[in-house]
């Protein structure tokens, strides 16, 4: 796919192929941060972004699953023909309106294609039975929030070890 | 001319530390600092522009949500309104109004009405005290700047 050693390719299947590329550098996660909240969202994406990722936000879980292209069958087809770049990681708020956090990250380990892709979720609540719950439902890691900069650094560490 | 930016330096200092120790703020508006930077340099003072805009926005949803002149109060909306704003306020380091909020949302769970309507006056009070405090911090850098000095890091212990 991308040619490179490691990286990008191997969190995901072949749902997307070189001509999506638009400038991703095939050692710069991509992350698709969702929260409902502006605020949170605006500092996720600086935080990502001053720590060398490419940031995509949504504002809630359906959202985050039609730009994955689990929206619906017609929409899967659309990601494809939209040139949406790889994600290689998804961070989400649990308390969201609608479609929580926990129910994203359901829908993403559903999916055949997208199920490799790493999830994390951040809360303000650190409740055990909530942080259980996410991790026994693949959840690659559950974070505190708000959210900073050396959480932000654990975490490309943790995610580029767990990659090669 | 030093002397001048020395000394605003010295009150800039001395009055970001007098905001950490009266409680107004705390380490997530350090973080918060850090993530500014030459490409962004008004970052800080974008996002506290927006929580405040967001403190109007939800404040009008819970007093009105607590108007009890149209029924019967919902406390699950007023609730709902201070869950993002203690969000809003954690994320930004507004330390005061993040301890109103979980406050308010015990009075909130507990259907308490006077204690919610309590709550209400005292949030609304404490975002506009912190506004104006951000703000007078937001001129003195400003005056540093346009004196040509740097605005000094302030680390709190």
């Amino acid at each position: 796919m991308n040619g490179s050693g490691g990286s990008c390719s191997s969190l995901m299947e072949v749902a997307y192929d070189d001509d999506h590329h638009h400038g991703h550098h095939d050692d710069e996660l991509h992350v698709l941060a969702v929260d409902d909240n502006l605020i949170d969202r605006k500092l996720v994406e600086k935080l990502l972004k001053i720590s060398s990722c490419k940031v995509t936000t949504a504002e809630n879980g359906i959202r985050a699953l039609e730009y994955l292209g689990l929206g619906d069958q017609n929409q899967h087809i659309d990601a494809l023909t939209n040139n949406v770049m790889k994600v290689n990681l998804i961070i989400t708020d649990y308390c969201m309106p609608g479609m929580t956090g926990f129910e994203l990250l359901k829908k993403v380990k559903e999916s055949s294609n997208l199920k490799e892709v790493p999830v994390v979720i951040v809360s303000s609540e650190n409740i055990p039975t909530r942080v259980n719950k996410c991790l026994a439902s693949g959840a690659q890691m559950f974070m505190q929030k708000p959210l900073k900069l050396a959480d932000v650094e654990k975490l490309k560490c943790h995610l580029m070890n767990c990659r090669s | 001319m030093n002397a001048g930016i020395a000394q605003l330096q010295m009150q800039f200092r001395d009055y970001t530390i007098s905001l950490y120790q009266q409680g107004f703020l705390d380490d997530q508006f350090t973080e918060l600092k850090k993530l500014q930077d030459d490409g962004s340099p008004d970052f800080v003072a974008e996002v506290l522009s927006l929580f405040f805009e967001d403190c109007v926005k939800l404040i009008g949803n819970m007093a009105r949500a607590l108007d009890k002149s149209t029924g019967t109060v919902d406390f699950s909306q007023v609730g709902a309104s201070v869950h993002q704003l203690k969000g809003s306020s954690s994320s930004v380091g507004a330390k005061r109004v993040k301890g109103l909020c979980v406050t308010f949302k015990e009075y909130c769970e507990a259907q308490n009405y006077e204690g919610c309507v309590r709550c209400l006056q005292q949030v609304d009070i404490e975002y506009k005290t912190l506004k104006t405090k951000l703000q007078d911090m937001f001129n003195l850098e400003k005056q540093i700047v346009q004196a040509g000095g740097v605005v000094p890091q302030v680390d709190i212990d």
